[in-house]
């Protein structure tokens, strides 16, 4: 399975040596900081009220409890700081999983894992009560952990195709909203919790949200970025890389815990949110090439980029309404999913 | 007229009826397992008919549908019942019928109208109507067909290259569904309480409430698609063994596909205004009567009969299994579908077709 295509990306920089190459690739991950800095900056300043940039400095550093600066210590901020964390926990998520299951086309999202999540969540908040995030987490971990093993069985484990592993991740999806569904029309309080809950939103940020999630996205994030050598081995193919000395299994385990991590946390957090994961890993891999090393970096920089940006654009297309973050993701990816199954040329297609 | 028998080399047991002009070959598995199918869909009819707050006998359920039933008895039957009744028939027949050229069609047993966002897409156009132009049900009705065929168009033409077929219908079909999912969570979020418990009701597919005003558009619809599509069945057939067999043989493959997937659409579309996007009958019904009949190829009216049973008694058993709570049929239909395509996804797998 070369659907990666390792060969075709590379080309671009294989050419420049080495050492020119990887000076290259530091200052793209300058410069996307820089961006990522700005498209922060930009979540803070732009909402339902503008705030200037001047005023966001102050409230951020000189914070004297003016109604902008409480605005901005108490809504912009966290709300930005959370969509910088699920950001990255999606992106790596993504980059991760493409990478374990030789398949450009998984996500997060396509492959059910945030159903996996919505059901567990759905299933505290009516049987047994839970109301609080700090309850809700260790739902959508467990729930997460268990569609993401169950979905690799199915479809991903060696010979993946892209076409089964997505399968597999609708058949999950299917069954598990099935179930969100009866739930929800049997205990009309949870459905009025989880509509809001399953788009995907940012809205309802709070620093509490962020101290909660941010030690499991902390953990999921090293691990995921010190398995970029171990992922690299994968893409070789199984036999090349066992040939190599690479331990398959171990990796496998352990980028499933990463990426469990990563999306459990990010969904408990704000809701399902789909193709953040399937776009960032995707572009990246044009600018960097194939080595996961670069692209898991790239990816947790970026990711976050496309999330605030698309959280800035759903507050200000409908003001002074917005659109749910993970509505306009999926307006995003939707449609670039589309372009990539037809344009990439597999067999199955 | 006399009638030949003979065995297939595909083991399908064969009776030829011929007449002066006229020769029919009826594959005799098919047509029991068609003539069982259509019994249990009446029978688990009556029985549906029965159930309720006011149990009848299904023998007064009988007395009564041939008109001499008290007038209590006529009333609850003839007015509530079985319009209800007469409804899930046709949308279970519609999305049986639908599946299965749709899974023919796409060469995959998993190429559902589900899968491939139909339902998403007319649920996109319902919720439309419901949440942002408060419409009556007429309007949704109107709304769910809209949609439904606005993304079948839009699906076909997205996986178009060099005609449409296999895999890429799949995806496509899935990228969309995935987009719409989102449009309709975001149009959940937008409606009064009220109105997203009702949107939530409809979305799950259920056949609640359902009168007269429903039966007779769907009838309608039914009757003008059904014969059309069972009349490409033919030519569907052959189409399952490739484009270029198939041209060879003289069948117009893009036109023959086109008409079907129109027709398909269309059923798919109807049913769902009628009934919500009932989960996973398009997609279980044509498998379950293709294991069935044990026939190759599309076994189309086979599958109609089969989604019309299955959703009957779906629907009886929705009402009964959860005691006081009367879940909508929907609900049940997708948590087995999911549950059948899971499995499905197994046993494809294990025989190496995925």
């Amino acid at each position: 399975m070369t659907l990666v295509s390792p060969a075709k990306a590379g080309t671009e920089t294989a050419s420049a040596p080495p050492r020119r190459r990887t000076a290259r690739r530091a200052t793209g991950l300058v410069v996307s900081l820089g961006v990522l800095l700005a498209i922060a900056a930009a979540s803070i300043a732009i909402g339902a009220k503008p705030i200037p940039l001047d005023q966001v400095w102050h409230g951020l550093f000189h914070y004297t409890g003016s109604d902008t600066d409480v605005v901005i210590r108490d809504v912009r901020l966290p709300r930005t700081i959370l969509g910088l964390l699920v950001g990255v926990g999606l992106g790596l998520a993504g980059a991760v999983i493409q990478a374990l299951t030789r398949n450009p086309l998984a996500d997060p999202g396509l492959l059910g894992l945030n159903a996996g999540a919505s059901a567990a969540v759905v299933s505290a908040i009516s049987f047994l009560g839970v109301t609080s995030l700090t309850g809700y987490v260790w739902f959508a971990f467990l729930g997460t952990a268990v569609v993401s093993v169950l979905v690799y069985a199915l479809g991903g484990s060696r010979s993946a195709t892209p076409v089964r592993l997505a399968l597999a991740g609708m058949a999950v999806y299917a069954a598990l909203y099935g179930y969100v569904n009866a739930v929800e029309l049997l205990d009309t309080a949870a459905l009025d919790k989880m509509r809001f809950w399953t788009v995907g939103s940012l809205a309802s940020a709070n620093m509490t949200v962020v101290r909660q999630v941010a030690p499991f996205l902390l953990v999921g994030v090293v691990l995921a970025v010190l398995l970029g050598r171990s992922l690299n081995a994968v893409a070789l193919g199984d036999d090349t890389a066992r040939a190599l000395g690479s331990n398959l299994n171990r990796t496998r385990a352990l980028s499933m815990i990463a990426v469990t991590l990563l999306c459990g946390a990010a969904t408990a957090a704000c809701g399902p949110i789909a193709f953040v994961g399937l776009i960032v890993p995707h572009l990246v891999r044009a600018l960097t090439g194939p080595d996961m090393r670069w692209i898991l970096p790239y990816a947790a920089v970026l990711s976050p980029v496309l999330l605030l940006g698309a959280d800035v654009i759903g507050r200000l297309v409908t003001r002074p309404a917005e659109l749910q973050v993970g509505v306009v993701t999926t307006f995003i990816g939707g449609p670039l999913f589309i372009y990539l199954v037809r344009r990439r040329r597999m067999a199955q297609l | 007229m006399n009638a030949s028998k003979r065995t297939a080399k595909s083991g399908t047991r064969g009776v030829t009826l011929r007449t002066a002009g006229l020769s029919l070959r009826l594959d005799v598995r098919g047509a029991v397992v068609g003539l069982l199918l259509i019994a249990v869909a009446l029978v688990m009819g009556v029985v549906l008919i029965g159930t309720g707050d006011f149990p009848i006998a299904p023998a007064d359920v009988v007395r009564t549908l041939f008109g001499n039933g008290t007038v209590a008895q006529d009333f609850i039957v003839n007015e509530l019942r079985l319009p209800r009744v007469l409804v899930g028939l046709l949308v279970g027949a519609a999305l049986g019928l639908g599946g299965a050229i749709f899974q023919s069609i796409s060469r995959n047993p998993l190429g559902s109208p589900d899968v491939i966002g139909l339902g998403q897409g007319a649920a996109a156009g319902a919720l439309t109507a419901i949440v942002l132009v408060k419409g009556d049900p007429g309007v949704v009705a109107t709304g769910a067909v809209l949609g439904g065929v606005l993304t079948g168009l839009a699906v076909y033409a997205l996986a178009w290259r060099q005609g449409v077929h296999g895999y890429r219908l799949v995806l496509v079909g899935i990228g969309t569904s995935a987009t719409f999912t989102a449009v309709n969570g975001y149009l959940l979020t937008q409606a009064h309480q009220e109105d997203a418990a009702r949107a939530v009701m409809w979305l799950t597919g259920s056949l609640n409430g359902r009168d007269w005003d429903q039966v007779w558009p769907l009838l309608a619809v039914c009757a003008v698609l059904m014969p059309v599509a069972l009349g490409q069945a033919r030519n569907l057939r052959m189409l399952e063994m490739g484009d270029d067999s198939a041209y060879a043989l003289g069948v117009r493959v893009e036109r023959t596909r086109m008409v079907l997937m129109g027709a398909a659409v269309l059923l798919v579309a109807s049913a769902t205004a009628a009934a919500g996007p009932v989960a996973f009958v398009a997609l279980v019904a044509p498998q379950l009567a293709r294991r069935l009949t044990r026939s190759p190829g599309p076994n189309l009216l086979p599958a109609a009969w089969m989604g019309a049973a299955l959703l009957v008694t779906a629907d009886w058993a929705a009402q009964r299994a959860f005691g006081a709570d009367q879940l909508p049929v929907g609900v049940l239909t997708g948590m087995l579908g999911g549950a059948y395509l899971l499995w499905l996804l197994v046993t494809e797998r294990r025989a190496g077709r995925i």
